[in-house]
């Protein structure tokens, strides 16, 4: 028996491939557009601007899938972690974080990770897949709290520019008139610095960009991220330099703080250096520790200084705050749990 | 505006299967490298090019590739039905996972053994000792050659061969079992992020510095 293909998560224009292929008038894409996006509609039967032989053809080949979260868990300050199951029987995560009149929600763009930075607890599943555009989509249209959303980060598990297709393809519905209708201006994508997918994203997207720096000297941050030794910060840093980004996209660089690893003053000199000529905002990060790992965090104290330093030398930085500590909001720990519980094939 | 790689045409010199689905690339160049660099590779000039690590030594005229090929890969599927003569578009060799003269281990999993291989190959190997795992012995690509290179100092981890000749047992393993690992000489690795990421969780535990620890992980 052949699967019915789910139409959740097409663009109009891969929309309109299909309503041709069945005979349908292209117009009709820009309905079931509407329809799955705007109106949040989950069956062709009340799709009530089609005809009824438009809506049978469709019901023919075509289901509209959305999933729901598996499990949630809830920290006290009000950030909710989802767990959602994915095509391939693993699982990946999104994180709501309210914060008085905002309400943002991170998402994941891959199953596991490539990049095996020492930091990161979603690195230690290795890779078990990209998500669709529609897997993306899913984690913010079957959120109980969809309406509440003012801000979509991507920052979730997964490299975003290593599933830069799938990314794009997403921002692209969140953003069309007849989708969420929602400005780029609400959301961010981070990046560790994939440099021929990231000039993709700056091409062909609007959004605003975050680069994960965590350390601006080249042989540090090739200790804890392997990533630098293919496309270094250095060179990274060159390309954002290259670009005139206007006054409404925005470039932050993350810097989560290592105790004695990248919080000294010599670090904040390397990184006014590094820095130098870049309209931006730095975004100072507690480190959430995770099993096994060698780093410490830096604790609020330095964090503070460490901030004044940079602000003294005339740059733009801010603090995030820490949230969801107890139920462990940073990204890949549900999972890693859920998914460590399978035994795992690898080639080694 | 771009500094995506930048590709320049050359031409297959040989392609040769040396194991189920893996393949041994190579064309003649013009470039200076280190072993451990990698080269941006596809079949058009202006795709989407994947990176692979070099295996060749570093004075040597042909430069190879060791690849997997991919059922489902946009281009490993295409890169081994090439045949001498055949265009390829490659980009300078880049990257810093560079393997220092200094005595080290090298850790790798599967194809993650070419720029291991282009280490050896460049005179680079004999004061490291190389750790290789696989499924099947027939996946200790280039074991000859390493042999030669460097007789004794060669571990081959095999996880799923009953009969396997070398060590039964997956590489992690093999590292669990090591009581005297030197704290104050550098590990490189190489291979997928889990492998990766699985290997410096169990080197750290043994008390070497992370500092000390040089990934590469394929993406």
């Amino acid at each position: 028996m052949q699967t019915k293909r789910n139409l959740f998560g097409l663009t109009v224009l891969q929309l309109k491939e299909v309503v041709l292929s069945i005979g349908l008038p292209a117009y009709t894409a820009i309905q079931l557009e509407e329809w799955l996006y705007k109106k949040r509609v989950s069956d062709f039967v009340s799709m009530t601007n089609l005809s009824k032989q438009a809506r049978e053809k469709l019901e023919m080949d075509y289901i509209i899938q959305l999933t729901e979260p598996s499990k949630v868990q809830v920290s006290i300050d009000g950030t909710k972690k989802y767990l959602y199951p994915t095509q391939i029987g693993k699982f990946i995560e999104a994180a709501y974080i309210p914060d008085k009149e905002r309400a943002t929600l991170c998402v994941s763009t891959q199953i596991g990770c490539k990049m095996g930075c020492l930091f990161c607890m979603t690195g230690k599943q290795g890779f078990q897949g990209n998500l669709t555009a529609g897997e993306i989509l899913n984690q913010i249209q079957s959120l109980p709290e969809f309406d509440k959303l003012t801000n979509i980060v991507y920052m979730g598990m997964g490299e975003p520019m290593d599933n830069i297709e799938a990314v794009l393809q997403s921002i692209e519905i969140i953003t069309s008139d007849k989708g969420y209708g929602w400005s780029p201006k609400r959301i961010t994508v981070s990046t560790i610095g994939i440099i021929p997918a990231m000039i993709t994203f700056l091409e062909k997207s609007q959004a605003h960009l975050a680069i994960s720096l965590h350390s601006p000297f080249d042989e540090e941050r090739q200790e804890i991220m392997p990533i630098q030794s293919v496309y270094p910060i250095s060179e990274v840093i060159a390309e954002i330099k290259k670009w005139d980004l206007g006054r409404q996209r925005r470039i932050s660089f993350e810097y989560i703080m290592f105790k004695d690893v990248n919080d000294t003053p010599r670090h904040v000199n390397e990184l006014v250096r590094l820095l130098n000529g870049i309209k931006c905002r730095i975004n100072l990060i507690r480190f959430h520790p995770i099993p096994d790992t060698p780093l410490e965090g830096t604790n609020y104290d330095g964090i503070v200084d460490f901030q004044q330093r940079l602000r003294a030398k005339g740059l733009t930085v801010t603090i995030r705050a820490s949230r969801g500590e107890d139920i462990f909001a940073a990204c890949g720990m549900l999972s890693t749990k859920e998914l460590l519980n399978k035994q795992q094939e690898t080639d080694f | 505006m771009s500094t995506k790689h930048q590709l320049y045409k050359f031409k297959v010199e040989t392609i040769r299967s040396i194991s189920h689905g893996v393949y041994i690339l190579s064309f003649k160049h013009n470039f200076q490298f280190s072993a451990g660099q990698i080269i941006a590779v596809d079949l058009i000039p202006d795709g989407k090019p994947r990176l692979y690590s070099i295996a060749s030594a570093e004075k040597e005229a042909l430069m190879e590739i060791l690849f997997d090929e991919k059922k489902d890969g946009k281009l490993t599927p295409f890169l081994s039905k090439l045949v001498p003569g055949d265009d390829i578009n490659v980009s300078e060799p880049f990257g810093t996972f560079k393997i220092s003269a200094e005595s080290g281990y090298c850790i790798a999993a599967g194809t993650g053994i070419a720029p291991f291989v282009s280490m050896a190959r460049s005179g680079l190997g004999n004061n490291k000792v190389l750790i290789h795992g696989a499924k099947m012995d027939e996946s200790f690509y280039f074991s000859d050659l390493l042999e030669e290179i460097m007789p004794g100092n060669l571990v081959r981890c095999c996880s799923q061969q009953e009969d396997t000749k070398y060590y039964k047992g997956r590489l992690t393993q093999w590292l669990i079992n090591q009581n005297d690992l030197p704290s104050t000489q550098h590990y490189y690795l190489c291979g997928s992020a889990e492998m990766v990421v699985q290997v410096r969780d169990i080197l750290i535990n043994k008390g070497i510095p992370f500092q000390n620890i040089i990934s590469e992980t394929y993406f």
